[in-house]
């Protein structure tokens, strides 16, 4: 079995592999450690992934598992599209796009759920739960659903509608809290101590963030066992911006990969810019935002748990992170869509905003090689692009078509 | 009366799994404290070089008190402190 412990991020202590997710001599964060000195045969690792089911359990070797989990609504897999129009609206060299969207219920979160909700079922929970900004929440309803166990999804109360109802409808307990998804999380972490109940995101922390690997080990798969240049990713907690760079860091060390770490940049939204602000100022830690206020709401952790780490990414791999304002963002929304015909979500928006950034600014070499992490749908912001659509009204007349609807245009 | 603080499971075993207990205090620091001088090996576990150490989140009334004056911030009687750790979540 090749995950043989728990350790902490800090003062290395091991534990057993359960439910525990904070190290009890210093309160750093856990997370799993393996014993991969049986895979030393790159190449055959290689055929075993491609030769695997087309999910992210092709990458079980590489997950805490002693075999791999069957489960009902498989994650991952998802396209890896380069977009010649993206890159030269930019004036960059080239472009991917990585549309996590296109999963079970249109985010990355279904990665994440996976495996939490996999090892929630090896460890004998009947009840699975989350504090969530949305996203979390779909993936937790579904996939609890889907595995047959009962589920309670915490949010913030003034999440858009959409997510909402795309929660409630999977029959969970929907639990919406009067407060920002920082409150939602303080009481997420107190009701895990007393329930014996499977947080994804809070107990079973560890186990989840694994997941997050996948979109790197992914990437990689889908070039060909390459790394790219650069990869643009959005930051809210900070798990998946640093978890991507786990899993390209762990198949380095395999020999599946060669080269070096790509330049990590990430993305936040100026509403709430913990840790872009700690970048700019140099700071080694965040200062947590109070009251967030920006239209990614799937980004707004005021105090995010990853912080720390994902500046520490950023900063040695001669990344960034980057804020952009609420207009920027829903800019951000319409050049993906218009260039590359994926609608994202307000997070997407965030991310292809600060590639828009990046280039302007002169970052990006023209010969790298770049991957936009796209995380979510957006059809589940539709508020965020509301005002910005137009519709033509006409009578059903082609007289009525003529005197109103302009002629093309030419395509930019 | 005085202050209540609330104890996460993961202290627990140094407080005899004591989830709450009471204590005297003007301030978060001072009420930490007199908790401290109650539980062999607590202080180490929360603070490092009289500071909060960076994965504890403590709050009063369910405010972050790095928000407030830190350590500093006062506390009244009936006053709720909550010891967390910070590294819980995800969006």
């Amino acid at each position: 079995m090749p995950a043989e412990a728990l350790k902490c991020k800090e003062c290395h202590s091991t534990y057993p592999l359960d439910a525990s997710y904070v190290c009890e001599q210093c309160f750093g964060p856990l997370e799993v450690s393996y014993d991969h000195s049986a895979l030393d045969d790159a190449p055959a690792l290689r055929r075993k992934v491609q030769a695997g089911p087309p999910s992210i359990w092709r990458y079980a070797d590489f997950l805490p598992f002693p075999q791999r989990p069957q489960t009902a609504l498989d994650a991952g897999l998802t396209p890896l599209i380069r977009s010649e129009r993206l890159a030269e609206r930019l004036g960059v060299g080239e472009v991917w796009v990585k549309n996590d969207a296109a999963n079970p219920t249109h985010s990355f979160k279904d990665r994440v759920v996976s495996v939490a909700v996999a090892k929630a079922k090896e460890l004998g929970y009947e009840v699975v739960a989350c504090a969530s900004t949305g996203n979390l929440a779909n993936a937790v309803a579904a996939h609890a659903a889907a595995a047959g166990l009962e589920s309670f999804v915490f949010v913030p109360a003034d999440l858009e509608e959409q997510k909402i109802l795309a929660t409630g409808v999977y029959g969970t307990h929907l639990v919406a809290v009067n407060g920002n998804y920082d409150d939602v999380n303080r009481l997420c972490t107190e009701l895990s101590s007393e329930h014996p109940w499977a947080f994804v995101n809070v107990n079973l922390r560890p186990y989840y963030a694994e997941g997050s690997k996948t979109l790197g080990f992914e990437i990689a798969e889908q070039l060909g066992f390459e790394l790219p240049d650069r990869v643009v990713v959005p930051v809210a907690s900070g798990s998946l911006f640093t978890r991507i760079a786990s899993g390209f860091e762990e198949w380095l060390e395999l020999g599946l990969l060669e080269g070096r770490l790509p330049t990590f940049n990430g993305a936040q939204a100026e509403g709430c810019a913990p840790v872009a602000e700690a970048f700019a100022a140099g700071a080694d830690v965040c200062r947590p935002i109070r009251n967030p206020h920006t239209i990614a709401k799937s980004l707004a952790i005021g105090n995010p748990a990853d912080g720390v780490f994902a500046l520490d990414l950023a900063r040695r791999t001669g990344g960034s992170i980057d804020a952009v304002a609420d207009d920027e963002i829903v800019e951000g929304i319409r050049l993906l869509a218009e260039t590359t015909g994926i609608f994202t979500e307000t997070a997407g928006g965030v991310t292809t905003a600060v590639l828009a950034k990046l280039a302007q600014r002169g970052d990006i070499g023209s010969d790298e090689r770049v991957v936009l992490v796209i995380t979510g749908e957006g059809l589940k912001t539709l508020d965020a692009v509301r005002d910005v659509v137009t519709v033509h009204e006409v009578e059903p007349t082609a007289a009525s078509f003529a005197a109103t609807v302009p002629a093309p245009a030419g395509v930019r | 009366m005085g202050v209540t603080v609330k104890i996460p499971t993961q202290l627990r075993t140094l407080t005899g799994n004591e989830a709450e207990t009471e204590v005297e205090g003007a301030s978060v620091g001072e009420a930490l404290d007199a908790l401290f001088d109650r539980y062999d090996g607590l202080r180490d576990r929360i603070t490092e070089d009289g500071e909060l150490r960076r994965f504890v989140n403590v709050y009063v009334g369910g405010e972050d008190i790095r928000f407030g004056s830190g350590l500093d911030t006062p506390v009244q009687e009936g006053d709720e402190i909550t010891i967390l750790p910070a590294v819980a979540g995800g969006s």
